[in-house]
């Protein structure tokens, strides 16, 4: 029961990705977790207890969420989306002469202590609504990696997406995340 | 001449600031090849800005970490736990 405890508020993350409401991503992490009970003969322990409880949320809710729409393999979706051309706008580098690849426009530095940026719960809405509007892959992994601190391992094994894929769209969707960050800093 | 020497430095074969953010996240993995993660830190030695950006990177990182979680309400755990309890028993 601990576990439930424990992992339910990531998979509840994870399942909100997928479905309308709080109350079907509740019910889908419940139907996962009664899954769990009555397949874990089924377990076979060549990936984490975690992995495995994680892909079979993750199908789940994709098959919950989905209603016409089509379901794209993840491994092909998350090759389509590691395939965007830079992270980093190329306007923010100098395109040519002597200092060519440099900063044109640096990072704008930003707080001292950046917790302090979680003070006003703006700067949280700003990385939330950042997240809602990662493709999806990219925001499976930064929500598994980044948000609920499951390991590459286990994101890779749940999502059955290349190492290398994994880490090119955790990649694309912090660099989305950062420059947001910047943007409201900017603002502020 | 310090900077003179880092701009040299800079200059080594293959890593611009633009390419150098391309590869922040490998580096943060662990998964540049030795000689590309000494050529990275190399870089970031001798640039502020990309020190800076490496910098925010980290506490992106560190931010998304402390995002509000979600629980289960109160009745789906409930019911969960009495799911789980009949499933010991019969596992006994």
């Amino acid at each position: 029961m601990d576990l439930v405890q424990q992992w339910s508020p990531s998979m509840l993350r994870v399942a909100r990705m997928y479905v309308p409401s709080q109350a079907v991503a509740e019910d889908v992490v419940q139907e996962t977790w009664l899954g769990v009970l009555n397949g874990i003969d089924r377990f076979e322990g060549r990936s984490s207890l975690r992995t495995w409880v994680f892909s079979i949320l993750v199908n789940r809710a994709r098959t919950r969420g989905e209603r016409e729409r089509r379901t794209v393999p993840f491994a092909a979706l998350a090759r389509e989306e590691s395939d965007e051309g830079p992270a980093v706008d190329p306007d923010r580098f100098v395109r040519a002469g002597s200092d060519i690849g440099e900063w044109a426009s640096p990072p704008v530095r930003w707080w001292e202590e950046p917790e302090r940026a979680l003070d006003s719960g703006e700067a949280v809405e700003r990385i939330q609504s950042e997240i809602a509007k990662l493709p999806e892959m990219q925001r499976l992994v930064i929500t598994m990696r980044d948000v609920d601190g499951l390991s590459s391992e286990e994101v890779r094994s749940a999502l059955d997406i290349s190492e290398t894929n994994q880490r090119v769209l955790l990649h694309r969707a912090r660099a989305k995340v950062r420059a947001a960050l910047e943007d409201y800093y900017a603002d502020a | 001449m310090p900077d003179l020497l880092n701009r040299l430095l800079r200059r080594q074969p293959g890593l611009s600031c633009r390419e150098l953010v391309e590869l922040v996240t490998d580096y943060l993995e662990g998964a540049l090849p030795p000689r590309d993660h000494a050529r990275f830190e190399a870089h970031v030695a001798g640039c502020a800005n990309c020190a800076a950006y490496v910098r925010q990177m980290r506490e992106t990182v560190a931010l998304l970490g402390t995002l509000p979680a979600d629980t289960l309400s109160l009745e789906a755990e409930h019911e969960l736990r009495v799911a789980f309890r009949g499933w010991r028993a019969t596992q006994l």
